[in-house]
């Protein structure tokens, strides 16, 4: 509640919010809100110009672009919906773990993320599918690799740092047992502070997934999606250049209305992971 | 100062023999057959006994540690083995490209620190005023944009519409100004929030207040206390940037087909030319890695607290 009152307080959030809701729902009701079938190949309609039959024409395939572009939104969503909550989960657990054990799992722990986190991210992303291979579940893993180490970090510092605060001491007095002492009181206050951290990545990470598949290293053909649909439309940027114009925007709005929310949560985060941010 | 530079690059050397032994394992346990991709890439018809040579010719037929062993072995005398699709060393290869990667990613790094600190500033000498507004809602559009699609405009404007510069390859100046500029936008916009937030911080501290109240003129407060101070997180965010750019080098030199490292990593990501892959990956973490321990060290260099061990709190 207070959350949702933070977000309204700034105008931005008015045009973002909706918007956001706008692409979730786009993403949840694409087979009953697209015209034509995304993969559907009218070799006799390639390149159609906007108009009744094609609201936004047709590629060079003879697909319609819409349709491309409401399918697309689910990809896009989908992926980062799912590398953030296996990213979240992992981080939880390292995090934790690294953060209550302390000792040696602690600096093994610590370690092992230290290594992850020297390699340039997008790099290291592109070497994981280079080896696993192409394709989305491929993508979704090589991100969620080289994402974690840096949640864990600060849900480990986060843990610290609370830790030692007044009433977990209180409860450890009161002889709460460890898992329940998670439970009930450091993990509502770790997921609230990681939700804001989420929110803030989700924009970042789909410029990763659509940069990606730009590359024709992720998302595969003739999946519709945004990067994809920039990369094939590429060679007709001198005669169609309206092709690379729609796929772009969206990937621009999209990420666009995730960030806004995100900052305007940013101010709202505990002082530990903002200091852990810079 | 000696000590501390001495601790952080001893601290690199377990840490870029971990970086190796897990490019090596993930290459290993990868489900792609080294031996396959070289005899697909030789030409050669994957027969029984082909493999099995090609296996003894790359030494697969070893145990794991004993590969290794004998891979950083060569690697540290700067031997990455030979690329499947030419037979050249990789070495050579990677090198001839990374100057170009290097001189593009230069480029950037320049135009986000001398764009972004006077716009940082700018901003927050003119907090809620229009030129902070502006410069906010410019630093907005910029972090959402995707680099592969702002390329693509830039050339429908700036070569298709207007002709003034030309649309890709390396060449003179005007080559670089398109890609340079793609690349840095991200990090730039990002620092000019950098600049202002933590410009505006330093505002409010009492060490300005306090040379206000001494009277000394503004430009010497702004000089002395407000701009040294504010430069340290801007300092320390370079260090990120550099990775951002590195990664972002790829996409910008595949837009623009400049001659870069990242572009050529790419084709051998399509070709399954693992030797070229490794000694991509390992080449840009060491810079990475290298990148930020000079940040590191200039960090300890600007700030004292830091090299002594003593936390920001320390002066308080």
């Amino acid at each position: 509640m207070h959350l949702i009152k933070t977000l309204l307080r700034r105008k931005l959030n008015w045009v973002a919010l909706p918007l956001m809701l706008l692409f979730g729902f786009t993403a949840l009701l694409a087979p009953w809100l697209a015209p034509h079938d995304p993969e559907q190949v009218d070799l006799s309609q390639r390149l159609a110009a906007p108009g009744a039959g094609h609201l936004l024409g047709t590629d060079h395939l003879g697909r319609d672009i819409l349709s491309r572009l409401i399918w697309g939104a689910r990809v896009s969503l989908g992926s980062v919906l799912i590398i953030i909550s296996l990213v979240m989960l992992l981080s939880l657990v390292v995090g934790c773990a690294s953060g209550f054990m302390g000792g040696i799992t602690d600096s093994v722990l610590m370690r092992i993320c230290e290594v992850f986190l020297s390699f340039p991210t997008f790099i290291l992303a592109m070497f994981l599918i280079a080896v696993l291979g192409m394709g989305m579940t491929n993508v979704v893993l090589a991100i969620v690799l080289t994402h974690w180490a840096w949640y864990a970090r600060i849900i480990r510092s986060l843990v610290l740092g609370m830790k030692h605060r007044e009433y977990i001491l209180a409860a450890r007095v009161a002889g709460t047992a460890p898992w329940r002492l998670f439970v009930r009181h450091l993990a509502p206050s770790i997921l609230a502070q990681l939700l804001i951290l989420a929110t803030l990545d989700i924009g970042h990470m789909m410029l990763h997934v659509s940069g990606l598949s730009f590359l024709g290293l992720g998302v595969q053909p003739p999946t519709p999606e945004w990067g994809v649909m920039i990369s094939d439309a590429r060679q007709y940027i001198w005669t169609y250049p309206e092709q690379i114009l729609f796929p772009g925007a969206m990937i621009f709005l999209a990420v666009m209305a995730f960030n806004i929310p995100g900052d305007t949560l940013r101010d709202s985060l505990d002082p530990v992971i903002r200091a852990e941010e810079v | 100062m000696r000590n501390y530079i001495l601790k952080r690059v001893l601290i690199l050397i377990p840490l870029l023999l971990t970086v190796s032994i897990l490019v090596f394992l993930v290459l290993r346990l990868g489900a792609n057959d080294p031996a396959m991709a070289y005899l697909r890439l030789s030409r050669i018809p994957p027969t029984d006994e082909a493999l099995c040579a090609a296996r003894q010719l790359l030494g697969l037929d070893r145990p794991w540690a004993v590969q290794y062993l004998d891979w950083l072995w060569h690697a540290v005398r700067l031997d990455f083995g030979n690329a499947y699709v030419t037979g050249a060393p990789v070495l050579a290869r990677i090198l001839y490209y990374l100057p170009n990667t290097l001189y593009l990613a230069g480029v950037s790094l320049l135009m986000t620190i001398v764009l972004s600190l006077p716009l940082g500033i700018l901003a927050a000498l003119n907090k809620d005023r229009w030129p902070d507004h502006l410069t906010r809602a410019l630093a907005f559009t910029g972090v959402s944009m995707p680099g592969f699609w702002l390329g693509f405009l830039l050339v429908m404007l700036f070569s298709i519409r207007l002709g003034w510069l030309p649309p890709m390859g390396k060449g003179g100046v005007s080559h670089v100004i398109m890609p340079a500029f793609t690349l840095a936008l991200m990090s730039l916009c990002i620092n000019i929030r950098l600049m202002r937030g933590s410009m505006l911080e330093q505002l409010n501290t009492r060490s300005v207040l306090y040379a206000r109240v001494r009277g000394l003129s503004e430009r010497r407060v702004m000089g002395c206390h407000v701009l040294k101070n504010s430069l340290i997180p801007v300092v320390t965010a370079i260090g990120m940037h550099i990775g951002e750019m590195l990664g972002g080098a790829v996409v910008v030199e595949m837009i623009f087909s400049w001659p870069g490292v990242g572009r050529f990593a790419v084709s051998s990501i399509y070709n399954r030319d693992f030797p070229v892959m490794q000694c991509f990956i390992l080449m840009m973490t060491m810079i990475f890695v290298f990148c930020n321990l000079a940040v590191d060290i200039l960090y300890a260099w600007i700030d004292p607290r830091i090299r002594t061990g003593k936390g920001p709190d320390a002066c308080i």
